[in-house]
């Protein structure tokens, strides 16, 4: 096996999701466990990564909740919403900014289907316009923060700035930290696409994929609701 | 696990660690028994720390802006200016120096007597670090480390360099906490809740960095106790040895468990609302400001939404540890082992949905008052089963008074006096009136640092196998009796304080002519938590002395049947010679079928095989 050289921290997951846990689910069949459960122990085991990434979704879902708790006090404990004589927000633009999340959601779900067919050049592909959809994403939502505070919508300017800013930056912030991510990996496929050592690929990589799209799907899908909370209703 | 990639482990782990070099055995190390040392150790060291402030005070209460002993000046000097001892002429130099000159013990108790906003600062930074930096690194951190992979057979955590990075992070919020105790504004002083809008702007106390770097920290906290407890239930779930299955599990294993789901969904929201408060006071936001359309109640919301599944964070591992303690020592299986568990769930769950009984006098519909009054009180029957059940666990046992015994003892009878009179205070009528007053700090103190009894049950029980040393049972037990006698001295009279109406939280209580009456039981609470606080350090000599010169421990020094004790003292990297394979529950004390009164969980009989025996 060729040594690895680039440490981050996902590989660092990767290594342990292998090195310590239980055997991973490779070479074949590369998703999920077995289903011939018997009830036994052991049996049935997911690969610890995948565990750790739903309950890490799920300390993520609670942090949001807090902060949608917020939100929905002040929105349905007003009489008015938005207060007045403050700027409306963008509905349209960032409805349409929702179709390109959305959609980078089902590029990715491509990308993990690229890997079961084992098509690496296809995986590269779609990883790639995940991430650009997600900076596309990112750098509208980036202007139209901008125009927001030329039209007088800060942080400081009563709740209704403050949950704004806060409720989508702190999505944002989560998005950015996926694309980066994405990114990492894409790099690392690329490199592997024109190495001959392509099993090795399936089993070392495949997981922080695997693990990589959970976390992006759970970014794509927090949107809509964020978008109905916060632009529509 | 299969058995043969298990084998092969072994050789691989053996060959791989043998030499791993100081600074990854005992700095960075990913090893999970190192790193449970290592939070063990941060907790204990907070613990000091948070004990000599709990002294201060008491100091204050029991003898209200008199300086303190040995450091303070002498009464002739602050009468008559006339420098007495060595320490008057200390302070006489100190105090003639300029303002920007002044150190930190002259700005904060002037001739040694503590002012109002460092006895402030005290009693938020005594529970702060008592709750983050002492029971939950101790309890989570220390023995969730150590004794997880080690009672279920597993030869470490999930993720390694996970478990390693949430140490570091986690002594980097202990550092920044403490770090904020010398900022200039002085550190956190709203009380460990920090009620909004008074921490909400700077204007408003005037402590500044001191209470954002207490968000930071704590946000930082969060960081770590969350890579923690992703790795303990994935750990659990996935790590298992053969014939370890949920029901085989240890009851520690289970309060681990359920702790950590607590902790995984709960600091989550408080890391929101830090944030958010965070943001009001450097950003300009308005989340907890009225004048900006904020709502200082939703703080108060968010913080109990956690800060109740936070207690349960905090008391699960020590009912878990109690009812190994008292199983072992009775030599008797743990009574209704299967309703211990379903009643830590029941605990689990019921703590999401009781929130709102700090805030009965928060203003509160009443109707939605007496919601939260008696979800509180179902809380109180899964509590009660559990004791029940420990008590029928001890019923018709063959005792052992060892030193973790009777500390685990000590809890349970603490743990009644608290949740007794946290039925009381769960009843809105009566919280009217008892609400910020002494009577919440003895039920909470009963609860809360009744854990302590806990912790040292665990020291005392797993040091061996921690350190390969046994510590001494003589000095143990005596620590033990001062250690109950003395916390409930200095606890149980402020039921009565509180009842008199003497409020939480207050600098001076002489200032209120309608206590002045209550003041001796003031000073005898005092004198009880300074005798309470020396007693500690026969616990600081055993613990330091046993480390280097204790006897030397076997690998199952108690009979006890879990299967950290079928490794070596301490076990060494890896844990197992073998992956054991497990045959019967945790708790098989006094088997009809083996001669010995213990048969641990990984010894096969003729009889049972694998699949059949339950
Ligand atoms: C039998 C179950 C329990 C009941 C019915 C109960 C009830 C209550 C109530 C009603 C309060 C609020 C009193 C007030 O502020 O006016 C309270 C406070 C508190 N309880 Fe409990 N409790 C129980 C168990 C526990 C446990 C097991 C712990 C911790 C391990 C705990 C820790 C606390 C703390 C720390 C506070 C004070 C918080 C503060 O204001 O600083 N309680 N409890
Ligand atoms: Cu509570």
């Amino acid at each position: 096996m060729p040594k690895e050289t680039l440490d981050s921290v996902i590989d660092s997951i990767e290594v342990e999701s292998i090195g310590e846990g239980p055997p991973p689910p490779i070479p074949e069949p590369p998703f999920g466990p077995d289903d011939d459960d018997d009830g036994d122990f052991m049996d049935s085991q997911m690969n610890n990564a995948y565990v750790g990434m739903v309950l890490f979704i799920g300390a993520e879902v609670m942090l949001f909740a807090g902060l949608i708790g917020a939100f929905l006090l002040f929105r349905f404990g007003s009489a008015v919403w938005p207060p007045p004589f403050q700027p409306r927000l963008p509905v349209f633009v960032t409805g349409i900014n929702t179709a390109i999340l959305l959609l980078s959601g089902y590029t990715m779900h491509q990308a993990l289907r690229a890997i079961q067919s084992r098509n690496y050049q296809q995986l590269a592909n779609k990883l790639l316009i995940t991430a650009c959809l997600g900076l596309t994403f990112l750098v509208i939502q980036g202007y139209e923060w901008v125009r927001l505070i030329r039209f007088g919508l800060t942080p400081s300017s009563g709740v209704y700035g403050s949950t704004f800013y806060v409720l989508i930056g702190t999505h944002g912030t989560h998005v950015l930290g996926a694309v980066i991510w994405l990114l990492i990996l894409l790099f690392r496929v690329r490199r592997r696409t024109n190495s001959p050592d392509r099993l090795y690929f399936m089993t070392r990589h495949y997981i922080g994929v695997k693990i990589c799209g959970m976390y992006w799907y759970f970014v794509v899908a927090l949107w809509p609701v964020l978008y109905t909370l916060v632009y529509l209703s | 696990m299969s058995e043969s990639r298990a084998a092969k482990g072994t050789h691989e782990v053996h060959e791989a660690h043998a030499h791993l070099g100081f600074v990854r055995t005992y700095i960075f190390s990913t090893d999970h028994k190192m790193i449970g040392r290592q939070f063990l150790f941060m907790g204990l060291f907070m613990l000091i720390i948070g004990g000599l402030m709990a002294m201060l005070i008491r100091w204050e209460l029991a003898f209200p802006e008199k300086p303190l002993p040995v450091i303070g000046a002498s009464k002739e000097f602050i009468d008559t200016g006339e420098p007495k001892t060595s320490m008057d002429q200390t302070w006489a130099e100190w105090l003639s120096k300029p303002e920007s000159e002044q150190n930190w013990l002259t700005k904060n108790m002037p001739m040694g007597a503590i002012t109002a906003p460092l006895y402030n600062s005290l009693f938020t930074m005594h529970a702060t670090l008592m709750i983050f930096f002492v029971v939950m690194p101790i309890m989570v951190g220390g023995f969730g480390n150590f004794l997880i992979p080690l009672t279920i057979g597993a030869r470490d955590m999930a993720f390694p360099t996970l478990n390693m990075l949430s140490f570091w992070v986690g002594l980097l919020s202990g550092i920044i906490m403490l770090a904020s105790l010398f900022v200039p504004g002085g550190s956190a002083a709203a009380g460990w809740t920090s009620y909004a809008p008074l921490t909400a702007k700077v204007e408003y106390t005037g402590v500044n960095w001191g209470q954002n770097l207490w968000c930071i920290s704590l946000i930082v906290m969060g960081i770590s106790s969350l890579m923690g407890s992703i790795n303990y239930i994935t750990t659990i779930i996935n790590m298992r040895a053969p014939g370890m299955t949920f029901f085989r599990m240890p009851l520690i294993t289970w309060s681990l468990f359920i702790t950590a789901i607590l902790l995984l969904l709960a600091l989550p929201v408080l890391t929101s609302a830090l944030a958010m408060l965070l943001f009001d006071r450097m950003l300009g936001t308005h989340f907890f400001l009225p004048e900006g359309g904020g709502e200082p109640i939703l703080w108060q919301h968010l913080f109990w939404f956690f800060g109740h599944p936070e207690v349960y964070i905090l008391v699960l591992p020590a009912m878990g540890v109690t009812s190994e303690v008292l199983s072992v020592f009775s030599r008797k299986p743990i009574f209704g082992y299967r309703g211990m568990v379903f009643a830590m769930t029941a605990i689990a769950f019921l703590s999401w949905v009781v929130w709102g009984h700090h805030m009965f006098v928060s203003g509160m519909n009443p109707l939605i008052g007496t919601t939260f009054m008696m979800t509180t009180m179902v809380i109180a029957v899964p509590s009660a089963i559990k004791t029940f059940n420990w008590l029928g666990t001890l019923w018709g046992g063959s005792i052992r008074f060892t030193t973790p015994m009777l500390f685990g003892l000590a809890f349970v009878s603490n743990f009644v006096i608290g949740g007794l009179s946290g039925i009381f205070m769960a009843s809105t009528p009566v919280d009217i009136f008892i609400h910020d007053t002494y009577y919440i700090v003895a039920h909470f103190h009963y609860v809360v640092a009744g854990i302590i009894f806990a912790i040292f049950a665990a020291i005392t029980y797993w040091f061996p196998k921690m350190f390969g040393r046994m510590m001494n049972e003589t000095l143990g037990k005596i620590h033990a009796i001062l250690t109950f006698i003395f916390f409930n001295a200095t606890f149980f009279p402020m039921h009565i304080l509180g009842v008199g109406g003497h409020m939480r939280r207050i600098f001076n209580p002489l200032q209120y002519e309608f206590l002045h009456p209550l003041q001796p039981v003031n000073v005898f609470i005092s004198i009880s938590a300074f005798c309470l606080g020396v007693a500690q350090l026969i616990f600081l000599f055993n613990f330091v002395w046993s480390l280097f010169a204790g006897k030397r421990a076997d690998r199952n020094p108690w009979h006890a049947n879990t299967l950290e004790w079928i490794t070596p003292s301490p076990p060494p990297h890896g844990n197992f010679d073998k992956i054991p394979t497990v045959y019967r529950g945790p708790y098989e004390y006094s088997s009809p079928e083996v001669a010995e009164d213990w048969l641990p969980q990984d010894r096969r009989l003729e009889t049972t095989t694998a699949k059949g025996a339950h």
